[in-house]
């Protein structure tokens, strides 16, 4: 994992300092709440429904055991005894005090963590492949590339007030576990001819106004990727549109000017980019790099598990994922329990997480945009041992990807943003498809949930999608099909009229209902639905 | 009626206008009328309350009740949370959001 250098740990207790003095001077009166608000907003913390939130950054979702327990350690202190994890690999806190703000970000510098960039129209924490290091598949290991890129952006003055909040995704594998094009920039890592270098993918994103990012550039060699990207943002500075905060991502500028036109300027942009010399220095790439080497794996270790125990085996087979080590295992922490609320944790349980990541994973954690944590190297022989602590703790549910596995956003039950409520949602329906033997026969099933427009519950990428809107005062609720954040990304569309909650949840039975009935051989859900189509799917569920 | 609400500055906690001070409970907000501009103003300037507003509600045999479910929600506190909710105590408490 990557260090802090002086650097890092410099900027960040300066920030400390500075937004301690800005908390004091808004409490003294010597600020209004209009000259201090974009200041605690560049400081993650932001006004909500019940108090304010603070956002915490986990940068590209990786964290060691002692980060994440002052995870755990803020809940209880300074929170009500609990975080939420975020689809954005981050960490929420719901109750916080202003007054205790500035405490909390200097108990996370302590750990080398903060809350910049988590709000804002700069570029926000990057994200990544929560099995990062440890996917068999990977061509090349993307976090010293989220590092860099974290390092470029993180107070770039250039990128500090952008048209609108700017978000960027890296990986290193065809299989997508980072819904990479629906991102402002996925940048997907790849060799061409034995050299290292990436693909560009720019405009994508969700919101009100879903766009797949179209690939602008098949090929920048690794060592020009930060200039690369410095030419697609300054582009995007110069002409994204300041006068329309619902047109001011870079989807709609790549959208209106076309992705031809677009590419051309990134193009010329980058040719003068690279006479400017801003490339990192080798020696710099090489330094990063090395903080992500692979931890000691024991050679030789075996593969041979003993799955005796029925419930074991169903999570083994549910929750875990080939690792590029033999003997070794990726290890994934369900935060769907049966009717909870889909990544809440404890104090308690983070820090047993924190725990069993020191104890079971060379001291490793992964956040993942589905809201779950991810210990990434766990030796096999030491899988059923790991299981019986998380299951003590009500952390081993076996549905990874199942319908219960669901994304939801914070809904109207916390977020100011919201029109309807998503986590009851969520709960109602991990009630109702409780059955594991139910949720396996379905198989594979995104599942995702926002509570408003906005759009943090994924929901134009999810097989099935729900959008909470407010009908004149009342709750509803519009049901989306055929999304996919993965590989073969698609947007899902609204099937018709929306329903209330009992009634999104009846058409989700329906749904699902007949995909049992239509599907072929080894299809998934996604892909009966883009075989049959969606006429089929709402003739059921209207009639 | 119209009710005045906002957040208490230090804690983040929601506020209701009682007439002479700001109160946790909606039960206590009481009815500003359509001449609350003054009290909004004043009470910004003290500090005890971040960005006060006004918000329709109903006056029901429990008290005011807000228009908006946001404000029902911003009111009892989440219902997905009972033991979260000014009301921990009260199963049936949610029932009065929806």
């Amino acid at each position: 994992m990557y260090q802090y250098d002086k650097y890092d740990q410099q900027m960040v207790d300066t920030r400390v300092a500075e937004f301690r003095d800005q908390v004091e001077r808004r409490l003294a009166g010597e600020l209004t709440e209009d000259q201090f608000k974009p200041l605690r907003l560049m400081n993650g913390l932001y006004l909500q429904l019940h108090a304010y939130m603070l956002r915490v950054a986990i940068p590209y979702g990786t964290l060691n055991g002692k980060q994440m327990r002052m995870l755990g350690h803020i809940a209880r202190k300074y929170d009500r005894d609990y975080g939420h994890f975020t689809t954005r690999q981050n960490i929420q806190y719901n109750w916080i005090k202003l007054e205790d703000a500035p405490d909390i970000l200097a108990d996370l510098a302590s750990v080398e963590m903060h809350a910049i960039q988590t709000s804002g129209n700069c570029i926000r924490n990057i994200s990544s492949d929560q099995y990062a290091g440890a996917a068999a598949d990977e061509i090349a290991d993307p976090r010293p590339w989220a590092e860099i890129l974290r390092q470029w952006s993180s107070f770039h003055p250039e990128f500090s007030y952008l048209p609108r909040k700017f978000k960027i995704a890296v990986i290193a594998s065809d299989e997508d576990r980072a819904a990479m094009r629906l991102h402002d920039i996925g940048i997907q890592l790849v060799h061409k001819d034995g050299e290292l270098g990436a693909k560009f993918f720019v405009g994508g994103g969700m919101g009100r106004t879903p766009m797949i990012g179209p690939e602008i550039r098949d090929f920048v060699p690794a060592d020009e990727l930060i200039s690369y990207a410095e030419a697609c943002l300054r582009v995007y500075n110069r002409y994204g549109r300041r006068d329309n905060k619902y047109k001011a991502r870079i989807k709609i500028l790549v959208h209106e000017l076309g992705k031809e036109e677009y590419t051309r300027q990134v193009e010329e942009e980058f040719a003068h980019m690279k006479t400017l010399g801003l490339n990192p220095p080798v020696e710099e790439l090489a330094r990063i790099s090395e903080y992500f080497a692979d931890p000691a794996f024991e050679a030789g270790a075996s593969d041979d598990l003993d799955l005796s125990d029925p419930d074991f085996n169903l999570w083994v087979d549910q929750n875990t994922v080939a690792h590029k080590q033999a003997g070794y295992s990726i290890a994934i922490i369900s935060l769907k329990p049966q009717g909870g609320i889909p990544g809440d944790a404890s104090s308690a349980q983070i820090d047993l997480m924190a725990d069993l990541a020191e104890q079971y994973s060379f001291d490793e954690l992964r956040v993942t945009h589905s809201q779950n944590i991810v210990l990434p190297h766990v030796k096999k022989s030491d899988l059923y041992a790991l299981w019986q602590k998380l299951d003590e703790a009500g952390l081993a549910p076996a549905n990874l990807d199942l319908i219960t596995d669901s994304i939801a956003c914070p809904g109207l039950d916390y977020c100011s943003l919201a029109n309807a409520r998503s986590i009851p949602l969520a709960q109602k329906i991990s009630e109702r498809f409780a059955d594991l033997g139910r949720q396996r026969e379905l198989g594979e099933l995104k599942l995702k949930i926002s509570g408003c427009i906005n759009a943090c519950g994924h929901h134009h990428a999810g097989h099935i999608g729900i959008l909470g809107v407010d009908r004149k005062g009342t709750e509803n609720y519009q049901l989306l099909l055929g999304g996919s954040a993965a590989e073969d990304t698609s947007l899902a569309k609204i099937t018709g009229p929306g329903f209330s909650e009992d009634g999104v949840i009846d058409a989700i039975e329906t749904v699902t209902d007949l995909y049992l009935k239509e599907r072929q051989e080894d299809e998934r859900f996604i892909d009966t639905y883009r075989r049959v189509g969606m006429a089929r799917f709402k003739e059921a569920i209207y009639g | 009626m119209n009710i005045l609400t906002g957040n208490d500055l230090k804690t983040g906690d929601v506020t209701w206008w009682t007439g002479s001070d700001w109160s946790r409970h909606v039960e206590d907000a009481v009815d500003v009328g359509e001449n609350f501009e003054a009290i909004l103003q004043e009470e910004e300037a003290s500090r005890r309350v971040n960005v006060p507003y006004a918000i329709a509600a109903e006056m029901t045999d429990d008290g005011p009740r807000p228009a908006h479910i946001k404000d029902r929600v911003r009111a009892l506190g989440p219902t997905v949370r009972p033991d979260l909710t000014l009301k921990p105590a009260d199963p049936e408490a949610g029932n009065w959001v929806i």
